[in-house]
This record gives structure tokens, sequence and C-alpha cells, in this order.
């Protein structure tokens, strides 16, 4: 069976080594583009969030590339996203694409679906129990190193002194990465691209700004939505930090919650949690950066966000008690990449004003 | 003896009756904002987040209205109304669930809010346990506030029992309060077209921000059945037809409404009054219009509404909208 999936970051790597070692074949899904997003705008609800509207383009664009079937997670809301696949099912069926979606929902909910949904796509793939559980295995050990990979990059990005180096770099570990088939080589994988990550040439000497991502989780995972900010703000002297990986997400989303947390530093703020999406997360984590000695915050989120909404209407307060600067981008389709750059260097401008006067103040 | 200030928008249409009651029979002064007019929408886009929705903008309005001439201002975190859903999992949008913090973190000058949790999936006397808690906050003893809350449940009971006869809230409302037992005289033509009108109440119901919608659609020989009119098991019938529920409670109503509608022969024509910017209506919309299109041959007209919808707009569509089902049943 043809299968393809939802992008988001570079994720895809491990996704796609899943499914292949599935005995299927995968239709990788290609990076959001300028087609994809028209192609979204076109078929979906005028006021669908932008993730909505990339999903619609990008199950047009894999149903063109002969996928027969769309691997997804669900939710049990009240973030719009957890109705996605029921909306794109019925958008798909109206344009006559031979195209199913399924759907994964919390297991919390309903265990018996989750075991239903994972014994199907166990047994069409032959393999034996053992096999599948180490199939698994690998692809979630490789997840955990295309993060590491990444998160090194971002605190290294600002330091490097051939501009652009990072980025080669970790492209190049993220290929290794990619080759990778068992748990050995996967670790190999991720210990070289640290290693090589490390040996760029950096400037020590600089003090990069320190900036938190917050937001919605689409945006925020695919530099292709958000123009790729954490790249723009490193190659700005900027180091970033992003509240949200997906292997992190999808430790908390299980069975053992993280995230109360988090809930518990957003309350005074925002007496109610979870409120769909990242909503608290992204007012608590607000705080958490500024308790961590972070010069300013970047709240992405799609337009109509409806729980970022609600953060970005109590953050002005979280930023006036904490003395910690927030900048709100949410992105639609007319968002441009210039625009998002401009807003960025005026912020990173404001933030480094900041820092001397509050180092002045504290020399004098 | 206190007053409490009770916004004229969102929740108010659902159940005003029951807080009057409730708060009445306390002992308290129940200050409801005016009727939605263009300062209260003015002043609500001022003081609002601007992404925020249409509705959302107008509740800061009315809570401007409300703030210096009260003692509390009654805005509860409204979180569930029943164990509904799939698996229990029916909420609110998470606007409502923010609410009462964005009202605080937003705007300045406001008395002190009651954001009583209302999360009644928990049981059948969690309502009852809410009222108890927003009864000791106000300093009321228990056997009055046991007092209170079944006046309330008994005046909810005769509003909705009223809507469901047909009545509109403001009717249902008048009714209730002012002991008017007559119906006031209809104007216009005698109805030939049995209009289904879905939507949120706090649309449907605001003459103001649907540009008089349900009026307009009365005089021109529509009569005017909205979701409020069905019972709940009518609704509950329609939950299994649809492959995975809502999880918001006021969306889950106006699609039930919706699709038990399209079943039901006399009903001429459907309309889905939305508000500008709502983003569970995003999919609501395209739900009903789909559904509608593989359920039934009946017309489906959706209704957008903003802070500038001028009633000629409104107008234009609702005529054109009535003339068409005229022409169609003619036609037949």
């Amino acid at each position: 069976m043809k299968i393809s999936f939802p992008r988001m970051g570079y994720s895809y790597i491990a996704f796609k080594w899943l499914v292949e070692n599935l005995g299927h074949e995968c239709i990788v899904p290609p990076e959001p583009s300028k087609r994809t997003l028209d192609l979204g705008v076109q078929h979906s609800p005028e006021f669908a969030c932008i993730p909505f509207k990339l999903l619609t383009g990008t199950y047009l664009e894999v149903a063109e590339m002969g996928a027969e079937l769309i691997i997804t997670s669900g939710g049990m809301g009240p973030c719009r996203a957890g109705y996605y696949w029921v909306m794109h099912q019925y958008l798909l069926d109206e344009l006559d694409q031979n195209i199913r979606v399924m759907a994964f929902e919390p297991p919390l909910c309903d265990l018996k679906d989750f075991f239903q949904k994972l014994y199907w796509i166990k047994s069409s793939s032959g393999l034996s129990l053992h096999a599948f559980l180490q199939v698994l295995k690998v692809a979630w050990q490789k997840l955990i190193a295309i993060d590491d990979v990444e998160m090194r990059s971002h605190e290294l990005r600002p330091l490097e002194i051939n501009r652009g180096q990072t980025t080669r770099t970790l492209w190049k570990a993220l290929e290794r990465l990619d080759q990778a088939d068992t748990l050995e080589e996967v670790e190999t994988g991720r210990l070289e691209g640290l290693k090589h990550l490390d040996s760029i040439e950096l400037d020590r000497t600089r003090r990069p700004i320190k900036i938190g991502i917050i937001g919605e989780i689409y945006v925020v995972l695919e530099p292709a939505a958000n123009h790729y900010i954490q790249i723009m703000l490193g190659e700005m002297g900027v180091e970033t930090n992003r509240s949200i990986y997906l292997t992190t997400y999808a430790r908390t989303s299980t069975i053992v919650d993280l995230e109360g947390d988090i809930y518990a530093k957003a309350r005074p703020y925002l007496n109610e949690a979870p409120i769909g999406g990242h909503g608290a997360n992204s007012v608590g984590e607000t705080v958490l950066y500024a308790e961590h000695g972070f010069d300013g915050v970047v709240q992405l989120a799609p337009f109509g966000c409806i729980p970022e909404i609600v953060a970005k209407s109590i953050l002005p307060r979280v930023s006036r008690d904490l003395d910690i600067p927030v900048l709100t981008i949410f992105i639609d389709e007319q968002t441009g990449k210039a625009g998002v750059q401009t807003r960025l260097e005026a912020f990173v401008d404001l933030l480094e004003r900041k820092r001397i006067s509050k180092e002045s103040r504290r020399g004098r | 003896m206190s007053k409490i200030g009770i916004p004229r928008t969102l929740e108010y249409f659902l159940f005003f009756p029951f807080w009057k009651g409730f708060f009445t029979e306390l002992g308290h002064e129940v200050v409801v904002s005016p009727v939605t007019n263009k300062a209260i929408v003015e002043k609500g886009v001022e003081e609002a987040v601007n992404d925020a929705c249409i509705p959302i903008k107008i509740y800061h309005g009315h809570v401007a209205q409300l703030a210096d001439r009260v003692d509390y201002l009654f805005c509860p975190r409204l979180v569930s109304m029943r164990k509904g859903g799939d698996f229990g999992t029916e909420t609110f949008c998470p606007k409502f669930l923010g609410l009462p913090d964005m009202i605080r973190a937003t705007m300045e000058n406001i008395p002190p809010i009651i954001d009583t949790r209302i999360d009644l999936k928990k049981g059948k006397n969690e309502m009852a346990a809410v009222c108890r808690e927003i009864g000791a906050s106000l300093g009321n003893q228990g056997p009055e506030i046991t007092r209170a809350y079944k006046r309330g449940q008994a005046l909810q009971e005769q509003y909705q029992a009223l809507q469901r006869q047909g009545m509109l809230p403001d009717e249902a409302e008048e009714r209730l309060f002012k002991n008017k037992t007559t119906t006031p005289e209809k104007t216009g033509p005698k109805p030939d077209l049995n209009i289904a009108l879905v939507g949120y109440p706090y649309a449907v119901y605001d003459h103001y921000i649907n540009a008089g919608l349900l009026k307009l659609l009365q005089k021109e020989g529509g009569r005017v059945f909205t979701q409020e009119m069905l019972t709940q098991a009518q609704m509950e019938r329609e939950a299994e037809t649809l492959p995975k529920n809502m999880f918001w409670y006021f969306s889950n109503q106006v699609v039930y409404g919706a699709l038990h509608y399209l079943r039901r022969s006399e009903i001429d024509g459907i309309i889905h009054v939305t508000t500008f910017a709502c983003g569970p209506d995003s999919m609501v919309d395209r739900l009903i219009e789909i559904e509608a299109k593989k359920r039934s041959q009946k017309p489906y007209l959706s209704i957008m509404i903003d802070e500038h919808s001028g009633d000629a707009g409104v107008r234009t569509r609702v005529e054109a909208f009535l003339d068409m089902l005229r022409y169609r049943r003619d036609k037949r």
C-alpha cells in the first residue's frame, strides 16, 4: 500500500523509514511550497487555520503522487486540529480523491480503537510482533536523534564564523540519519552529527541574545510554514530555544503527563488548562523563559488559532509583570518572508538595547 | 445585597432565566447590559485583542457597559454542559475556557469577576455545587442557596419549554419576567416558507449583530425554526450519524440542529448564521454544507456577520434565497 503522512519539520525522515520498514511504499510528503499553499487555500474553508490549509495542499499533492492512505493524528479538542482528519476526509471525498485518512486518537480516550489501528498496521506489514516493535523502536530513536542534532544546531548557529555552515552541517547529519537502518547506526549517526556540529569554527566571544520560541505546534515545527525562523534568527546572531519538539510532545501526551508543571506556571494568569492546542503552554512557557533569563519570546501561531489568541490576549500582562518582551507573529497565507524578517530585526534590536541599558544600570 | 452584572451576549441567551432567578431569590440585584448597539461593538473592538472573533469582541463591549455600574461581573468559566461528544470530551471553544482571564488581562477598572468553573459533565449534582460556591462567595447561607437554585431551575425549565413550543428567547423572557400572556401581533404576510435557522444563540438571537435577520425572515413570510426548539433527544439522534462529533457544545448543537432539520420534509431551506473569524465555524459551516448536499435536496445559505454588516447586505442575500425557495417550490 502507498502510505503518506503530514509533514512536520524533519520528522519525515523517521516516518519514511517507518513506513518502508513496515513493508509499504512511502510517498514522502513534499516540503510545503507555494503550490501546496495555493491548493490548500483553494479547497479549504476560508477561516481554517494555516496548518489545515497546508495539510489539505499536501494531501492533494501526495494523492497526485499515488498515495492511498494517509496516517495522521487525531485529538479530542478543543483545538480544531483534532477534527482535521474528519474534515480532510470530507474534502478529499468531495474532490473525488481515492484516498483514506486514518487517524490515531489519543489512546487514553479510545484504547480499543488505538490498538485496532495499530494491529491493522502490524498485520499489514507481515512482521512478527518482535520485529514490529523493533521497527517502532528504531523509528523512535531516529526521531530523538533528529531532534538532538537540530537542537544543537540552534545553539551553535549564532556563534558560527562562516554563515550557513551550521545549517549545511545539520543537513549532512540528517542525510546520514536518513541512511541509518539499525539502532547502532542511528546512534553512530547521532554522535557523528553532533561531533561534526561541534567542530564548526565558532566565535565564542559573542554573547548571543536568547529568544524562546513558543506557540502552535505545526507552525513552530515546520520551517516552511514559519519562514525558517530559527535559521533566520540564528544567522542574525540570536540563540533560539524552541518549546516544542516532536519527541518531547510525544513523551508528554501519552500516559505520563509531564505538562502539569507548565500549567502550574501559567495558573496565575490563566486559571484553566489545557485550553486546547498549546494555548496554556504558551503562557506557562513565557513564564519559564523569563525565569531562565531569556531576553525575549517569539510567539508563533497560525492566523485565527483559537488557543493562541487566548494566550496572546494574556501575554501582555505576563510580559509586563516579568519584564520579558513578547513578539507575536500570526502566520497566514499572505505572510511574506521579508515582513517576518523586518519585524524580527526590529525585535532583536530592541532586545539588544534593553540588555545594554540593563547592564549599564547594573554597572553604575 | 450586591449588584451582579450579566452581559447580554454569549451564554446569556442560553440560561439567563436561571441566573436571574437564582440571584434575585438570593436578594441580589441583576443588572443586564443593554441590547447590543453600535457603541458596544465599537468599544469591544477597541478593548479586545485584535485577532479575536466578533462575539468575543462584543462581549468586551458589554463588560465595559457594566463595569462601573455593578459590584460583581458574572463571567463564569464554561467548561462543559453535559457529558457529551465522543468519550464525553465535549467542552467549549478555548475562548470560553479562557474568557475570565482574557477579560482580566486586557481590561482595566473592572469589578471583581465571579468566574466559577461550570463543568457539568462531572455529575448531576454539579450545578447545585456551582451555585453553592457562588452563593457562598456572595455571603449567602446554605438553605437560601438551595431555594434560589430551585427557583432558577424552575424558571429555566419554563424558558426551555416555551422555546420548544416555538417561541423565540425574547418572547419567552418577556412571558417569564413581565407576565405578558398575549403574543404580539405578527406583522407581514402569513408565513408560507419554513426556514431552519441554525447558528450560535448569540448570533441568531442578537438582533443587532445579525442585522435583524429574524425579523426580516418573519416579515418576508418565513416561519423560523431554530435548534433551541428541539429536544435534547431529537438532537442526540443525529450524533450517531457523524464520523466524529465536534468538541464544542455550541457547535454540536448547531450541527445536530441542522442535521435534524435536513430530515424534516416541511423545511424548505436552511440558513446558517456564522460570525467573522469564528474558529469552530470554519469546520461547522463546511460540514453542514457537505452534509446538506449529501443527505437532502434542501438549499443551504451561509451568512457571515461581522462588525460592519449593514442590513442591506444581509437583506439582499436573504431575499434572493427566499425567492429561490419559492421558485423551487412552485416549479415542483
